[in-house]
């Protein structure tokens, strides 16, 4: 490995973490697509305020973004007041303007600067490291390192000072009012980190991709737990694979980065969509069919004790009965009947089917 | 009126124009269910999701034909919307995840693709820039016929189904009762959604295109309580953003169509929330304000009523110095008195006392004071 691709690596993995933990949240808030609406909208923030400060560099710009992105959650929510404008539409409705804001102001205006939507939108994480950090002249690092470094301390002390408010105003938002934590405040506060979060993820990955990584490592922790501080680990966790992984298979392919990373995330998810131990869809037809089956034997052992001791039990339980009663198939009763055979519940005495003691008790459990 | 010149005799304006509006009108109509549906964000899931489908068809047929490309947007669109559903049914993860997560992924593979192309040997980017952004000047006569048939049959689809994806959108359940494929329903409209989309690609762009399927149909939302209104409303607009966003590039250098058409659309739906008749702000605003007003006139004279009851004479007068310290906390109260005056319900006696009239009494009665 050479030194450029492990800081790449480094960054990767910085980026999908710091989007990670915000991401969780959004999730959990139901808010995934506000990260769609606030990366776009950022470019707005990002090119106004390089309109005032003139100097594209400047770490100020973060601040515009950060600034358009709480400007779009606030335009958001206050469409959604408005009868017949769902939260839906009007999140479709604000970024396109804003992100169409944006363009117009650098078609118009800033068309001769290196300001590229293309660079916004897509990302190179393969120049990050040509940019670099200089300290009296040593060389100490690519730029990127060090501002997603930041950004994910930021998000670490962000989340862990507000850990227990944001957890209850995530869950419970009318609890939260009432022990004075301000959920808006605090909406406001994680929108920002968002934003903050987007701006430093642009650079590397652009605004498309930073959707994949904030939304697609905590839907894969989603599906995995049910504990807040497992899911936020595990999306790190996941997060940091995917973009390592997303390295290599980029290499391999000759293709971009940012791209491959969102491509292997969606990968293992749909790896854990299929085989995820408790939620995933194998496991849950498996349940499904278990059940399915159980149910039909436990049938039959009721239907054995209803009508037990009664007159015409002789007619009752005879295995072409069943076919009438239960509208079971001759195939689907002859397995249930071998089956509950196996476990010893039932008998068969002259194509009639008796319960067994334990086949008794069963049924009378399940009455 | 030099605009307009240009409009009937400049071939790409005109083109551009009723290209964009042709657009307009495909999605708004089909937009107008997206947005009942609650599926706004359905649109930009899908558009993005289209990139993948631009790179395969591309790799596979090795031609730019703008056919081939939009056949595989859309069918990549499509995949990727059922994909949304499927994971949304079978699993806990909510909708918007599943969208924002076919969305990005989706994307990112399209980008991956597109790298390998651009990387190719005799394989310039199969007009990347073309479906990120829109070109809508590069729009050619042939691209607007194929515009004009492929959204011709789906709006022709919609009114042909008209009825059942009525019912399927207002009232799945009744719909499914009264035995509609409620499923193949929805799989048909999201279908039509994405031939609008794939339409859009090539004018507005990926990113943008979300708006021209949501916006349009709000704006209409707000005007109208009737679907098919809605839907012409919402057609009417997109068109109308169409051709003034186009106008608006033409007359502008650098001014780029695809975002001009958006901005257009979006002042349209500000009009529209702000002055509808029906629901708009500026209505709602007039309306509390004169509720506001008669309640205060009201409340005034119930108070004369109760105070004339205290001399056993409901029309006894009462001087306006004695009014004015009683009533010190009443907004506009002087000016209420002489609104009351001209009413007839109140009049002024000696000078300087006033007092209820007759018609102010039975006002009173009539309304429940007492």
């Amino acid at each position: 490995m050479s030194p450029h691709e492990i800081e790449i690596q480094i960054i990767a993995i910085l980026v999908a973490s710091s989007c990670a933990l915000p991401g969780t949240f959004l999730l959990l808030r139901k808010m995934a697509m506000m990260t769609d609406a606030i990366s776009h909208s950022i470019l707005l923030g990002i090119v106004v305020a390089f309109f005032l400060i003139k100097d594209i560099a400047s770490p100020l710009l973060i601040l515009g973004a950060a600034l358009s992105g709480v400007l779009t959650v606030f335009l958001v929510e206050l469409l959604n007041k408005k009868r017949f404008v769902s939260k839906d539409a009007s999140i479709g409705l604000v970024f396109p303007l804003l992100f169409s804001i944006g363009i117009i102001l650098i078609g118009l205006f800033a068309w001769n600067i290196h300001l590229d939507i293309h660079a916004v939108l897509l990302g190179e994480l393969a120049f990050a490291p040509f940019d670099r950090v200089y300290i009296s002249g040593t060389d100490i690092g690519p730029k990127s390192m060090y501002v997603m470094g930041s950004i994910l301390l930021l998000n670490i002390i962000f989340i862990s000072l507000f850990y227990k408010e944001l957890k209850i105003t995530t869950f419970d938002k009318n609890l939260a009012a009432a022990f004075r934590f301000f959920p808006n405040m605090l909406n406001i506060a994680l929108m920002t980190i968002v934003s903050i979060t987007c701006v430093g993820a642009f650079d590397s990955v652009g605004s498309i991709l930073v959707i994949a990584l904030m939304i697609v490592p905590p839907c894969c922790a989603f599906m995995l737990t049910k504990s807040l501080s497992k899911m936020l680990f595990l999306s790190v966790l996941i997060g940091s694979v995917s973009s390592v992984a997303g390295f290599w298979v980029a290499n391999l392919l000759n293709a971009n980065i940012a791209g491959s990373m969102a491509v292997v995330s969606g990968v293992i998810f749909g790896v854990i969509f299929l085989m995820a131990p408790n939620n995933g869809l194998i496991a849950i037809k498996i349940k499904k069919i278990k059940q399915k089956w159980e149910f039909a034997e436990n049938l039959l052992l009721v239907h054995l004790i209803n009508h037990e001791g009664s007159a015409e039990y002789e007619d009752e339980s005879k295995i072409e009965h069943l076919y009438k009663h239960m509208l079971w198939t001759p195939d689907f009763a002859s397995r249930v009947i071998s089956t509950s055979k196996k476990k010893g519940n039932i008998e068969i005495v002259d194509k009639c089917l008796y319960l067994t003691d334990e086949g008794r008790s069963i049924a009378t459990a399940s009455f | 009126m030099e605009v307009l010149y240009e409009l009937l005799f400049d071939y790409t304006l005109r083109t551009v124009a009723i290209g964009s509006a042709l657009l307009g009108i495909v999605s708004g109509v089909l937009g107008s269910y997206v947005v009942l549906r609650r599926q706004s964000l359905l649109g930009d899931a899908m558009s993005h999701a289209a990139l993948p489908g631009i790179a395969i068809a591309f790799l596979l047929s090795g031609s730019k034909n703008s056919v081939f490309l939009l056949i595989g947007a859309g069918l990549s669109g499509w995949f990727v919307t059922l994909l949304i559903f499927t994971v949304v049914k079978n699993s806990k993860i909510k909708f918007d995840s599943a969208l924002a997560m076919g969305l990005s992924v989706f994307f990112g593979l399209g980008l991956v693709l597109l790298t390998i192309i651009q990387k190719m040997p005799d394989a310039s980017q199969a007009g990347l820039d073309k479906f990120l952004f829109g070109q809508a000047a590069a729009l050619t006569t042939e691209d607007i016929k194929i515009m004009g048939v492929m959204g011709g049959i789906s709006i022709f689809l919609v009114f042909l189904f008209w009825k059942e994806f009525k019912i399927s959108t207002f009232d799945p359940e009744f719909a499914a009762s009264i035995g509609l494929k409620v499923k193949f329903l929805d799989i048909f409209i999201t279908s039509l959604v994405v031939i609008a989309i794939v339409l859009g690609l090539q004018t507005v762009g990926v990113v943008l295109m979300s708006s021209m399927i949501v916006a349009p149909a709000v704006a209409a939302r707000q005007w109208t309580d009737r679907l098919g209104l809605m839907m012409a409303l919402s057609g009417f607009f997109g068109a109308l953003a169409g051709v003034i966003g186009s106008l608006i590039s033409s007359q502008i250098s650098r001014m780029p169509t695809g975002p001009a058409i958006v901005v257009t659309i979006s002042f349209i739906v500000l009009l529209s929330i702000l002055f509808s008749p029906k629901h708009g702000i500026v209505v709602d605003l007039l309306k509390k304000r004169k509720n506001r007003d008669s309640m205060r006139l009201d409340a005034i004279l119930e108070e004369l009523f109760n105070l004339g009851e205290k001399h056993n004479d409901p029309c006894y007068p009462h001087s306006i110095k004695l009014l004015k310290i009683m009533y010190s906390n009443y907004t506009n109260f002087e000016k209420n008195l002489v609104k009351l005056k001209e009413k007839g319900l109140v009049a002024q006696i000696e000078g300087d006392k006033w007092a209820l009239t007759d018609n102010g009494v039975i006002e009173v009665k009539k309304r429940g004071f007492e």
